[in-house]
């Protein structure tokens, strides 16, 4: 799975951090403007989808038993909403924390040629632990820095480097 | 010494005492009992024969443990509140590394203290010799405070009275960034402050900053520069003429 740009949302919806894959020859970039835009659409989408989905919740998951039905089922969680589009030319993954900050992963596509038994299931397992890295590095990297106000664009190098290790 | 032998206060505060609380440890002056309390009968004159009391239990244990651990996390968390309180109230950013190496002087003069008591009394000895205290700052001090020895410990080659100190990650800057408009501040002035006062306690005056040189593979790499003051460079050409 090759990653080909990510996006982080505030919870507001707006566009805190965006970098591509410089390595991967398909990655074009946008202007500032139009990833603005797609960030703001994502959101909007995840918004509505998740009041498609809350009868669904689990509530057995002993994930989230600890935590309130109330928060379960409002637009701000992970158990709900937009979670992956798959698509011929690339997969799109989306990891809501609980505090509302909004991952996004643009991937490739889930190869058809030569496709194993259980395939189709590693991509979103990936996927999945890349987000708890991404997460990891953001709580590390971007909470922790006295400089850095919340809900505000992350301009850190560390950060940066970080990052570009992770999904190059 | 072993557990049983400490005589815990019977509650945290004089003033919380009640009544009731006299003969939990069957020892102690309670004063809402007044002077019967005190009394000495033959359980508590046995009781101060055979044990030791300790009105601050665990300090005497922890005071010689040499590794104890608190998580990174809590740690940068709270370093990045000092940061932010100490930035509100400074007025520019020399004044912010002022008060983060005020703050910092205060722990490194009651830190070398510490780090002699740990030493032990019988193989710890006074450091008369800048070489000397800084190798004890390089590598007992750092290993204490920050569990590594620091990467490099340097004399400056055109300055007679600088040396330096070379962390390559200090521990308390791992995530902190510092934006362009903040010029050449560096968070580490605490370590420095640190540094400043383990060597003015000591008896070597002298003024640590810290400074970033990032290298290759390290970006926060940090030259905690030592400028002593002249009084302990001619004491220090002194003791080696005689």
């Amino acid at each position: 799975m090759a990653v080909y740009s990510l996006y982080i949302l505030n919870k507001a919806g707006g566009l805190i951090y965006q970098s591509d894959n410089d390595r991967h020859p398909g990655v074009n970039k946008l202007t500032a403007n139009d990833y603005l835009v797609l960030a703001g659409t994502l959101h909007g989408v995840h918004a509505i989808t998740s009041r498609f989905t809350t009868s669904m919740i689990h509530s057995h998951d002993p994930n989230t038993t600890n935590i309130p039905a109330s928060r379960l089922s409002g637009p701000n969680t992970n158990k709900s909403g937009l979670q992956s589009i798959e698509t011929d030319h690339f997969n799109l993954y989306v990891f809501q924390t609980l505090t509302g900050i909004k991952f996004i992963v643009v991937t490739s596509p889930i190869p058809t040629t030569n496709l194993g038994r259980g395939e189709l299931n590693v991509q979103l397992e990936l996927a999945n632990q890349l987000f708890k890295d991404l997460y990891v590095l953001y709580s590390d990297y971007v909470m922790k820095d006295p400089f850095y106000s919340i809900d505000m664009p992350i301009k850190n190098p560390h950060f940066d480097s970080k990052i570009k290790q992770l999904i190059n | 010494m072993p557990e049983d032998n400490i005589i815990l206060p019977v509650s945290a505060s004089m003033s919380k005492m009640t009544i009731q609380d006299s003969n939990k440890s069957q020892f102690g002056y309670n004063p809402s009992i007044g002077a019967s309390s005190n009394e000495i009968t033959p359980t508590t004159s046995s009781i101060l024969l055979n044990k030791t009391v300790s009105l601050n239990p665990g300090v005497s244990k922890s005071i010689n443990k040499k590794a104890f651990e608190v998580s990174l996390s809590s740690l940068s968390f709270l370093f990045c509140e000092i940061v932010n309180w100490s930035h509100k109230k400074s007025k520019g950013i020399q004044d912010l590394e002022n008060r983060l190496n005020g703050l910092g002087y205060q722990i490194g003069q009651k830190f070398l203290e510490l780090s002699k008591t740990r030493e032990g009394l019988k193989y710890s000895k006074r450091e008369i010799k800048i070489v000397e205290i800084l190798q004890f700052i390089h590598s007992t001090l750092w290993k204490g405070l920050f569990g590594k020895i620091a990467n490099e410990l340097e004399k400056s080659q055109d300055v007679n009275n600088e040396y330096m100190i070379i962390d390559n990650c200090p521990l308390v800057s791992k995530f902190v960034n510092v934006p362009k408009d903040y010029g050449d501040l560096n968070c580490a002035a605490f370590i420095a402050g640190i540094i400043e006062g383990a060597l003015d306690s000591a008896g070597f005056f002298a003024d640590v900053t810290a400074h970033t040189m990032p290298k290759e593979g390290s970006p926060l790499r940090t030259v905690f520069l030592i400028k002593f003051d002249d009084s302990v460079i001619s004491k220090e050409e002194q003791t080696v003429q005689s």
